[in-house]
């Protein structure tokens, strides 16, 4: 293994060499650094996003408050709701999949290493320019949809911000599901079939597709806002003939297929987590795989759903009122299998367990809610309450960042070796869970009794004070779990209990190898008889049906000093971090479209091209020491 | 042990699950979603091509048989692009690097059509705000010429990485040749719907 600390420079197409030392995670290429990293980044950005949604709160505890003035609100609900889809849930979810997808279909890493890595700090430059905006006149202030023709006629440079700050996240996006795709496709162990691969890789799968071409359209909308605000087009200008409808069109057909981009994969996160802890395998696997798939399609046939109010006229919110009841019936399949799967089982009340199932009951909850929005008559009554940003946040939150926690716990004794405290996660679960219902549940009660949404303040005297401080003490408790959270991870670090290779007795590849795995994951590319095929490794069935364990069965290889000869990983790259280093400068390059951008523009373009071409140029590998 | 039988692949060797090269089925993919880039912007094309405001209408102000001219041109450039890569297929790489460079210097000449076409029509008073279809217009085929120009690049590069013998043997290099090759071709494709859409279909 090397020893540098600094990566050894030895003319300029050269690789680093070093995989230890803080420098190794500017020019990793390993995915499950990346994975890390991904995660590291987006809790982060959780804590940011948090602590604006606390000031909103703050500022709605009461009526009339004075905390946030008009302005400033509308850049924080903006800022928050940007942050907690594309800087939170989705870049959790990608860095699960990084640090996971490789293990759980016995493969050293995915296929384009380099190319995640760019995913990664495209990623992390998006989400710094994005924020950049605050201090350099004005955060984006249009809602995270930026409904037209507001997006063009607000003031200063937030929404110019917006139009940059997404395209650039969406390139991290766009690169890792491409990387995604093919690596399920194209780099799973022998025997690996794709029925027999664990639920979470197939709603990887699910939402890489999504990704790939979801996010085509979002830059469309995007380049054309950032013309007409930087370049005099008028693509949404009504007065010049502009159709802000086209907006809305391309925004929720995008907007849709994004939402199960953010549930997909907690969906594959509980659906691994549940058998384990049920000691059972999932229940109708074929059944959750191909609803998931089912879900992928039909995502693209109801955007509309969001546009009820905008006069399609009726035969339009019919057939998107129907299509969006229909695309209840596979999620609904997924809750019955969830629970099916549990059924009988012996339960273990885990953590990770506590999470999923916290999951399933919010989900289900956020799923009936969106129900009741498909009916388009009742939806005009919903619609822009708060009726409608409880729906959401059951699902985004009770839905995906419960079921996120629910990874995080699970596979933490994977990545650093030790386990989290039990004691300690179950304070934060029940916590979170807690001030989670405190906080969204009179937010349903609020919408019905005609609460708008994104307003500053309202005055006393009409019947919503005391489901707003409800709300807000809700607020401060999950704020509280998040610091219990907090709390265990450092507290773990220092003396954790050692997790070993597999601590939950679980059923898929990654418990097969050592806590944390080598950097090339697994010293012999398993071979795969079985889905699960871990715990058949371990269990055989007695005659009597009854599992039955194989004596030393699922052993850990562990020579640990000769480990790892002759395996060839690639080499740590430079030109990731530097091909991304280009796509801001481009952005402010567009945002101050005078001499000094247009200098950022040719630098921008320089130093991508440059990145670029040192990655072509550069050779494969290098000599480790 | 025997549940762990060796079948330790180094990832640098192309052992694919599915046999297909991974850089090739990426670029497939990247494609997939790049109809859906061009599509949307087509779709604003249509919806706002009427839309003219005070400016001229897209039969005013199109020269059909300059454009036929420069679309003819790219169309060659797909058949330059072929006799590349049967050239490498055969390990000839001098050939291949003439076809290349003809690819190269096809696309050239459709960006220089471009660039012509694009300043007749802003002095005859179509620009970018003069209307929505100028909008649409100018954004959609400067997309697509952009996605020419660095076509012409990535061509220029393999001419590049040959003379310097880095494009690797007849194998590696007509992969090389046959992934860049393909996102050549996508845009010529693209180009075609355009062309039909945008300039072949009538207006009202
Ligand atoms: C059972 C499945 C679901 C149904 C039937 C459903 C239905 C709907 C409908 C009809 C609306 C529009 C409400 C309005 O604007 O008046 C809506 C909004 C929304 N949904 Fe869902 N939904 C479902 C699942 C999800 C999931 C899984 C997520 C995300 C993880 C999600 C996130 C959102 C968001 C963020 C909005 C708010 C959009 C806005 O700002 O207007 N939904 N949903
Ligand atoms: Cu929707």
């Amino acid at each position: 293994m090397a020893t540098a600390a600094y990566p050894t420079r030895r003319g300029f197409f050269t690789r680093p060499r070093s995989t230890t030392g803080k420098w190794s995670w500017f020019f990793t290429v390993d995915h499950k650094k990346i994975g890390i990293m991904y995660c590291v980044t987006a809790f982060i950005f959780f804590i940011v996003g948090g602590l604006e949604a606390l000031a909103i709160r703050s500022q709605l505890a009461q009526p009339n408050g004075e905390i946030l003035n008009a302005e400033v609100y509308n850049q924080f609900f903006t800022m928050h709701g940007l942050t907690m889809i594309f800087l939170v849930v989705m870049p959790m979810g990608v860095g699960l999949m990084n640090y996971l997808v490789p293990l759980l279909i016995g493969a050293r890493d995915v296929a384009f290493p380099r190319l995640n890595a760019f995913s990664y700090w495209v990623f992390l430059f998006g989400g710094i320019f994005l924020y950049s905006s605050f201090f350099l006149g004005g955060a984006p202030d249009g809602g995270w949809f930026g409904y037209a023709p507001l997006n063009e006629t607000l003031p200063g440079h937030g929404m110019t911000f917006y139009a940059l700050g997404l395209q650039i996240l969406g390139v991290a996006s766009l690169a890792g599901a491409v990387n995604f795709i093919i690596t399920i496709i194209n780099m799973r162990a022998p025997g690996m079939t794709l029925l027999r691969m664990p639920v979470f890789v197939w709603m990887t799968l699910v939402t890489a597709f999504l990704l790939l071409f979801a996010m085509p359209i979002i830059a469309v909308a995007l380049f054309e806002l950032m013309f007409d605000r930087a370049f005099q087009a008028t693509f949404f200008d009504p007065t010049q003939g502009g159709d802000p409808l086209l907006w809305q069109h391309l925004f929720w057909l995008f907007g849709h297929p994004e939402v199960y981009i953010m549930i997909l994969p907690a969906m594959g996160i509980v659906s691994d987590v549940l058998p384990t802890f049920s000691g059972k395998p999932i229940f109708g696997y074929n059944a959750i795989v191909f609803a998931g798939a089912a879900i992928g399609f039909m995502g693209w046939g109801v955007w509309a759903h969001h546009m009820f109010t905008t006069g399609l006229g009726p035969v339009a919110n019919s057939a998107f009122a129907l299509s969006t009841m229909f695309i209840a019936v596979p999620t609904g399949v997924k809750i019955f299998n969830w629970i099916g799967t549990m059924w009988g089982g012996s339960l273990r009340f885990t953590t990770p367990m506590l999470f999923s199932i916290g999951f399933i009951a919010m989900f289900i909850i956020g799923g009936l809610s969106g129900v009741t929005h498909s009916i388009a008559p009742h939806d005009a009554q919903q619609q822009d309450t708060y009726y409608v940003v409880a729906h959401f946040h059951y699902v985004l939150f009770g839905g995906a960042i419960f079921g996120l926690f629910s990874g995080f716990y699970y596979w933490w004794p994977k990545a650093f070796g030790k386990l989290l405290s039990e004691k300690l996660g179950k304070v934060h679960f029940w916590l979170m869970f807690l001030g989670f219902n405190l906080t969204f549940g009179p937010f349903h009660v609020l919408g019905l009794n005609g609460m708008p949404r994104r307003i500053y303040t309202y005055v006393e005297g009409m019947g919503w004070d005391f489901m707003n401080l409800l709300s807000t003490i809700g607020a401060f408790v999950i704020a509280l779990s998040a610091l219990v959270f907090i709390a265990n991870v450092v507290i773990t670090r220092r003396r954790g209990e050692e997790a070993g290779a597999d601590p939950w007795d679980a059923r898929t590849l990654e418990w097969s190898t050592t806590s944390p795995p080598p950097e090339y994951n697994f010293e012999e590319i398993p071979i795969v008889r079985h889905r699960d095929d871990f715990w058949h490794r371990k269990y055989i069935e007695t005659p009597e049906g009854e599992p039955a364990r194989v004596l030393a069965g699922g052993a850990v290889a562990t020579h640990e000093h000769e480990a790892g000869h002759g395996i060839h990983m690639p080499s740590p790259s430079y030109f990731p971090i530097v091909a991304a280093t280009g796509l801001p400068l481009l952005g402010y390059g567009v945002i101050y479209f005078n001499s000094t951008g247009k200098a950022l523009l040719v630098l921008g373009a320089l130093v991508t091209m440059m990145g670029l071409f040192g990655w072509v140029l550069e050779p494969g590998a290098e000599e480790r020491v | 042990m025997s549940t762990h039988e060796v079948a330790s692949a180094p990832v640098a060797e192309h052992h694919t699950s599915t046999g297909l090269d991974n850089t090739k089925l990426a670029m497939w993919a990247f494609l997939g979603s790049e109809c859906l880039f061009f599509g949307s912007f087509i779709t604003t094309y249509l919806l706002y091509r009427n839309r003219v405001l005070d400016g001229p209408t897209p039969h005013e102000i199109y020269d059909i048989p300059f454009t036929s001219v420069s679309s003819f041109i790219l169309l060659m450039s797909s058949l330059t692009m072929v006799l590349a890569l049967a050239a490498i297929q055969r390990g000839d790489h001098k050939t291949m690097r003439v076809w290349l460079a003809c690819t190269a210097l096809l696309g050239m000449a459709f960006i220089g059509g471009q660039v012509y076409e694009f300043t007749t029509f802003v002095e005859e008073g179509l620009k970018i705000s003069t209307s929505v279809f100028g909008s649409s217009f100018f954004v959609l085929t400067g997309f697509h010429g952009a996605h020419v120009t660095v076509g012409i690049f990535m061509l220029l590069a393999l001419v590049g990485m040959s003379m310097s013998g880095r494009l690797g043997d007849r194998h590696e290099g007509a992969r090389k040749v046959e992934l860049i090759g393909l996102y050549w071709h996508f845009v010529d494709i693209v180009w075609i719907v355009i062309f039909t859409v945008i300039y072949l279909i009538p207006t009202n």
